[in-house]
């Protein structure tokens, strides 16, 4: 049963195709394996019934010949894909008991390919969140443990719920989404396979929104050939999205094994911040050198707007959730909380439904956007995240990708950063630049640090060419051969 | 610009969320904090740079006219708080 549950997608895949195992089998021994792991809180909602109903379809299928890319394959969902009638929270108190009377377009794509929901996992409230500790639902924890010291760790967010069930062989893959580094972040933190999409690349229809300019979903998985599969299961142009990218979908995994030679990737200077882990340095110079060993040429490159990036997404994210949550005003869904009048109700349900984060950036949100103060500060972050892209662009004129790191440190131990919004932020500045460019990027593990726990390296590229990405991802996944487990 | 526990009371009241007054001191201190960071922007030479609101520029697509979807009252009002006779339910709004 524990031989089931660590097989990657693309072997389950292969087994099935040979009748060797059934869906059936390989998702109870998920099932199974999820009951065992509850203490991690990684899923809010288990879907077991309609687990190994969905499997049985599956077999059904597969006898007569008709299966999709994911068929049979057991994976979570993030919860912050509505879901046909499946509870859908986004981790907040505020959604609690919602049922969704539809269902996401990346969930519709991955079922119609066969993939088979083992339940909802959980997040930081709305994505709002670098650690899972923003969830109403109480923090996940971390599989992985520094050497010698038990406390338990944060598995990084928001797709926290995503990551440790991926990595605690509780999900072959997992659905997460990505605005800030909420893919690619908890990928490196818990040593596994995140990639964030080029924007546009994923429907973002049934997606409970946080940032419409910069949610993008992705999958996380176990591997960079897996990662491959999920992401061409998922996405796809997509009508009811007006931001959707009307383009084909290429087969993702062909790219996985492609060789390297003569492409050219940067190394961004501004990204060796003061104060970063020698580690973490460290590691970034194996990357460049594994890339260069397979005839890559390394390009030092510079993206002079980078510090300004945090200070940006910390302006243009809030100002863009504050107009999203809107929405939550107790008349239509969720939660609500009376009140003598309308306007009291509103005040009194969104008072008590959002937790102490997101109330914080509503309020940021709502200043920078408030006469007076928009063009000071909303305004001028737009206008500093056209440098930024610009930055990309100009850079993009001389490489094919760029390699940085994905986080500046290991995971963290839960309730570390709790007290302190802005050293919470800092998480993401390695991450934070891609996702204002709208660009596709992926953090491979490729190594452990000092206390045992597993660093990322990151590969960025140009927007749609997620194909090469993946085939320098698979190249540093060979070259890391990152075969530790929590 | 500082925020003050005024403003901090005015933009909750904007954003429809009931903050306590005991509460108002503490996250006027949180919202400075975060501001005050952000506020480096300011070093930034933005003259002539157009202000950009999404990556994806392409013009918003159109279709025909036409009624795609709807017909389904119960399921609209499925999730909601309270509904009566197919309607939302809210507090009196008019005398």
């Amino acid at each position: 049963m524990s031989e089931l549950t660590s097989l990657r997608i693309a072997e389950a895949r292969d087994l099935l195709e040979k009748r060797q195992i059934s869906s059936h089998e390989l998702t109870a021994a998920h099932i199974a394996a999820m009951e065992q792991a509850r203490a991690l809180n990684a899923y809010l909602v288990e879907t077991p019934e309609r687990a190994l109903k969905d499997a049985d379809a599956s077999d059904m299928r597969r006898k007569k010949g008709e299966t999709g890319l994911m068929d049979g394959i057991p994976v979570g969902i993030k919860d912050l894909f509505c879901t046909e009638g499946v509870e859908t929270t986004a981790g907040s108190r505020i959604l609690k008991g919602f049922r969704p009377p539809y269902e996401s377009t990346v969930t519709a794509n991955l079922f119609k390919n066969g993939a088979v929901m083992l339940g909802k996992t959980n997040m930081d409230e709305f994505a709002m969140g670098s650690s899972n500790e923003t969830s109403a639902f109480g923090p996940v924890e971390n599989p992985w443990r520094r050497e010698g010291d038990n406390r338990p760790l944060v598995p990084g967010g928001s797709s926290g719920g995503s990551a440790a069930a991926v990595a605690a062989r509780i999900a072959m893959g997992a659905t997460a989404s990505d605005t800030g580094g909420s893919i690619r972040q908890p990928a490196a933190f818990c040593g596994i396979v995140g990639l964030k999409p080029t924007y546009g690349r994923c429907s973002r229809w049934g997606m409970v929104a946080f940032a419409s300019s910069l949610d993008q979903a992705g999958p996380m998985a176990r591997s960079v050939r897996d990662s491959a599969i999920m992401l061409r299961a998922m996405a796809g142009f997509d009508p009811r999205d007006s931001t959707s990218a009307d383009l084909p979908v290429p087969d993702f995994e062909a790219a996985v094994g492609r060789d390297v030679k003569g492409l050219r990737i940067g190394i961004p200077r501004e990204y060796r911040v003061d104060g970063m882990p020698a580690e973490i340095e460290a590691l970034w110079k194996k990357g460049c050198d594994w890339l260069t060993a397979q005839g890559a040429t390394a390009v030092e490159i510079s993206l002079p707007h980078t510090k300004y990036a945090l200070p940006t997404y910390y302006i243009v994210a809030p100002a863009e959730a504050s107009s999203n949550l809107a929405r939550y005003d107790g008349v239509r869904y969720g939660l609500r909380k009376d009140g003598e009048t309308l306007e009291e109700m509103y005040e009194n349900t969104r008072g008590q439904g959002f937790g102490a984060e997101v109330r914080r950036r509503i309020l940021i949100g709502t200043y920078v956007l408030s006469a007076g103060y928009y063009d000071a500060y909303y305004l001028k972050a737009q206008r500093v995240r056209a440098l930024i892209a610009r930055d990309f662009a100009q850079a993009f004129e001389n490489v094919d990708a760029i390699l940085a790191p994905t986080t500046p440190s290991d995971a963290f131990a839960i309730g570390d950063k709790a007290d302190d919004p802005i050293a919470m932020y800092l998480n993401d500045v390695f991450t934070v630049p891609a996702s204002l460019a709208g660009l596709p990027a992926i953090s491979v593990p490729a190594g452990l640090s000092a206390a045992g726990l597993p660093l990322g390296l990151q590969v960025i590229g140009k927007a749609f060419d997620e194909e090469c990405v993946l085939c320098i991802a698979a190249v540093l996944e060979a070259e890391a051969d990152f075969k530790a487990r929590p | 610009m500082a925020i003050d526990r005024d403003t901090v009371a005015r933009i909750a009241a904007l954003a429809r969320i009931k903050v306590a007054d005991e509460e108002l001191s503490r996250l006027a201190g949180e919202l400075n904090k975060i501001i005050g960071w952000v506020e480096q922007l300011d070093e930034v030479k933005t003259e002539g740079v157009e202000p950009m609101a999404s990556v994806a520029n392409m013009k918003l697509r159109r279709r025909k006219d036409e009624v795609t979807d709807g017909g389904i009252p119960d399921k609209v009002l499925a999730n909601a708080p309270e509904s009566v006779d197919g309607f939302f339910v809210v507090p009196k709004v008019i005398e």
